[in-house]
């Protein structure tokens, strides 16, 4: 297989999150505007600025990227639409840099925005996609609680991993919230709550959910040079993987895409995981966390419950894990939802987080994965980003 | 161990009645094609035109090599990889019918599936996959105990997927024919509760009368299907307790259509079984509907029992076979209509019956005990359409075959 190339001219740059919302009566369109308004006012930049757009929403329905160009009033020479959900920063990511890497587009504007209006969680489930129309959702309506319920069933057996190993990671994502003041969760979770909460879908209980909400994520990619005119801190793109229905021959889905290439990530990168000081991992329910762990090489499955038990997930800690709280702590906004890793990662590495600051965090792991299109999430990323300039 | 069904308690008058919602609706074409599959007790998988693999979900290609697919019968064997209890819903039916369970199952014909979990089912049993039709006439996976188990068909989950009589109040629409007879009591065996038995004409006497009105759980009612007013009359008293109805009236005479054949017998023909069919479903569809979702004895299911000639005609019986048409032809009507509202309705077919119009017909016919069985299969197995002789099943596999061939051999 070719070797990926490096992303050379490439910088990221000017994360932004406009505060969750339980619920909102606004649009997808509302919420994408409010977010190029956050990128304007750390910019100074307006809708003629930006000659590239990439775009990830599930509600902002009968629109794509093409209404949302129009409607947002941008004029992009490279637009591209994203609709991975928990991959799609990832992808954003991968792609924007290559479009500014060989200057089809200069300065991108990644966007991911939804709203939660009442109801609008069940309606969006109903038209998901048609696997899950003809054959997850009729079987009792349980959503991706039910599914990933019987994910976890089989993980925890097939590897020994306990409810009592995914309650250190929810109660450190929590910990790591608390200093977020956006997170929507506000206060702190226990251990012993974590293992009394109310069973939603056994083994799925209460706290290994997220929380839906409106909200929106943006971050830009461009060259070094304009970030540089533009006065912004920058990272730089060390290496990406991608990957979409991997091991579709396995039964109950015990790993993701990241597994396949996961060699390849670390070569590209020229680092380890020992050398990552921080993982913005994608957190809707501890099992996907505990699963991609292992498969972006920290442990082995088998030793995924020792890993969990000697590991510090907090920001002070030796693993600091989803420092914003992640979507467990912080609220998932839909595809936002998807974007928040990569926004929490950049911030952490230019030092201007929205929390605790990671003690001289260089370089973070951002992993995505998305879409339960049936029985198990298809859509798998991971991006290594390193610090570069400050300003 | 599944819990024995207790007879359900009288109804609280002053409970609201929970709303008959059905499970999602939207679905692909090539599910639709499972479920019209599934109705007639099929356990079907689309298998690859090409590479000859089965696949789930429903395609429109094959995903190993891109080949066509096509339906077909494949082994029904599963283990069960992992199970959930779901405990919350924001769907309008499951969230009144939790805890509900589902699984993970390798199916032994190749695909993962997700599945309904019989009670007596658990994470690494082997099961028998039934495909069963849910309340909106979709398919649905059901993961049955490989062997018998106590109680098995009490199972609440699978009552869902059901009409079974147990316990349930049922009207038989003509109880002075030998058929309507042996299906009452053939459903009174099966368990349901009472049969209320239909009587066009109860000031004259008819055969077996007194045998049959002697059972304990019979009923007898006025009830004929040539007058709107009687069935209005007797819905306005049963509606709110029946569960299922069932229709055996017939009206069978010979004659061709040029030649032999009486205007007054169609005109009949039509009144009886077409309008009939019509006026009953008018009167009992409403109160169906309106307690499709009521506890251990919802109501269920509308059965009509037809000629399976209405599917081609027959020679000789031209008549009947018109009117059987269009009985097939208002039940497929009726059926989209109750899906909507979680009612089966079902079709029970027949070949040439073992009566007094067949005399001119060589062996084999249908005689009334078959009738009653498939009636009875049907309702347990929540089947839509049954045939209930070897007739019948074989005049609908050739017209499965090939509809246009069939309709020329039945009228040569
Ligand atoms: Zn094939």
């Amino acid at each position: 297989m070719a070797r990926q190339k490096p992303y050379d001219g490439v910088a990221l740059c000017a994360p932004v999150t406009v505060p969750y919302m339980r619920f909102s009566d606004k649009s997808a369109h509302w919420w994408t505007g409010a977010a190029l308004a956050a990128l304007a006012r750390q910019t100074g930049l307006g809708p003629a600025d930006f000659d590239g757009f990439c775009f990830a929403s599930f509600s902002a329905v009968p629109d794509t990227v093409v209404g949302m160009v129009q409607h947002l009033g941008l004029s992009p020479r490279w637009m591209d639409h994203i609709p991975t959900g928990g991959a799609s920063g990832v992808m954003a990511l991968r792609r924007a840099a290559r479009a500014v890497q060989m200057g089809d587009a200069e300065l991108v504007a990644c966007v991911a925005a939804d709203t939660n209006q009442i109801d609008s969680f069940r309606q969006t489930l109903q038209g998901f996609s048609r696997f899950s129309q003809d054959a997850t959702y009729p079987y009792g309506f349980g959503g991706p609680n039910a599914t990933f319920a019987l994910i976890a069933d089989n993980f925890m057996r097939s590897y020994d991993v306990s409810r009592e190993d995914f309650a250190k990671l929810c109660v450190a994502q929590r910990a790591n919230a608390l200093s977020n003041p956006h997170a929507l969760m506000k206060k702190p979770l226990t251990h012993a709550q974590y293992m009394q909460a109310r069973p939603i879908s056994d083994p799925i209980h209460l706290f290994d959910c997220v929380m839906p909400c409106a909200g929106a994520e943006a971050f830009i990619v461009t060259t070094p040079e304009k970030a540089q005119e533009l006065g912004l801190s920058t990272a730089r793109l060390a290496a990406t993987i991608e990957r979409h229905n991997a091991f579709a021959e396995d039964g109950v889905q015990t790993r993701g895409g990241w597994a396949r290439d996961i060699d390849d990530l670390w070569s590209a990168a020229g680092y380890g995981p020992q050398d990552m000081d921080m993982v913005q991992a994608y957190d809707d329910y501890p099992v996907i966390v505990a699963m991609q762990l292992a498969d972006l090489g920290f442990c082995d499955k088998a030793s995924l419950s020792q890993f969990i038990a000697d590991t510090d997930f907090t920001i002070g800690g030796s693993l600091p894990l989803n420092t914003n709280g992640g979507q467990l702590s912080a609220g998932q906004a839909g595809a936002a939802g998807g974007f928040q890793n990569v926004t929490e990662g950049l911030r952490q590495i230019l030092h201007d987080p929205l929390g605790e600051q990671i003690p001289n965090a260089q370089r973070a792991l951002i992993s995505g994965f998305g879409l339960v299109n049936y029985d198990r999430g298809i859509c798998t990323g991971a991006a290594v980003l390193e610090q570069d300039v400050l300003r | 161990m599944t819990d024995p069904l207790i007879p359900p308690k009288r109804k609280d008058p002053l409970v609201v009645t929970r709303a008959g919602h059905v499970s999602p609706t939207l679905r692909s074409r090539s599910a639709t094609a499972m479920a019209a599959r599934a109705g007639m007790g099929r356990f079907v998988l689309q298998v690859c035109d090409d590479c000859a693999k089965a696949t789930y979900p429903q395609r429109d290609r094959c995903p190993f090599c891109w080949g066509t697919l096509s339906w077909q019968d494949q082994p029904n064997g599963a283990v069960i990889e992992a199970e959930t209890t779901i405990r919350s819903s924001i769907d309008l039916f499951f969230k009144e019918h939790l805890p509900w369970r589902i699984g993970s199952a390798r199916l032994d014909a190749g695909p993962m599936a997700t599945v309904h979990l019989h009670g007596d089912v658990a994470r690494g049993d082997r099961v028998r996959l039934e495909l069963k039709l849910d309340r909106a006439g979709n398919p649905a996976l059901f993961a049955m105990p490989e062997r018998e188990t106590p109680h098995m068909a009490d199972d609440p989950q699978l009552r869902v997927f059901t009409a079974h009589p147990k316990f349930r109040r049922v009207l038989v629409t003509d109880g002075r024919s030998e058929i309507g007879q042996a299906v009452a009591e053939a459903l009174l065996k099966a368990g349901a509760k009472t049969v209320f038995l239909g009587n066009a004409d109860p000031l004259m006497r008819y055969p077996g009368q007194e045998q049959i009105e002697a059972i304990p759980g019979i009923e007898p009612v006025h009830l004929s299907l040539t007058d709107t007013r009687s069935i209005e009359t007797l819905a306005g008293q049963l509606g709110g307790r029946v569960e299922i109805v069932v229709n055996t009236a017939r009206f069978t005479r010979q004659g061709g259509v040029g030649f032999g054949g009486h205007l007054s017998n169609l005109q009949s023909g039509l009144d009886l079984e077409v309008t009939g069919l019509m006026r009953l479903a008018q009167g009992f569809a409403p109160a169906l509907s309106a307690r499709s979702d009521d506890g251990d004895r919802s109501a269920a299911a509308l059965v009509d029992i037809a000629s399976i000639y209405g599917l081609t005609g027959k020679a000789g019986y031209a008549g009947s076979s018109a009117t059987a048409a269009a009985r097939l032809s208002l039940m497929a009507s009726l059926r989209g209509e109750m899906a909507q509202t979680g009612i089966r309705v079902m079709s029970v077919l027949t070949g040439p019956i073992e009566d007094g119009w067949h005399q001119n017909v060589p062996p084999p016919k249908t005689t009334s005990a078959q009738i009653a069985r498939a009636v009875v299969t049907a309702l347990e197995q929540g089947q839509e359409t049954i045939c209930a002789d070897e007739v019948a099943k074989d005049v609908l596999a050739r017209w499965l075959q090939d509809p246009i061939l069939t309709i020329r051999e039945e009228n040569k």
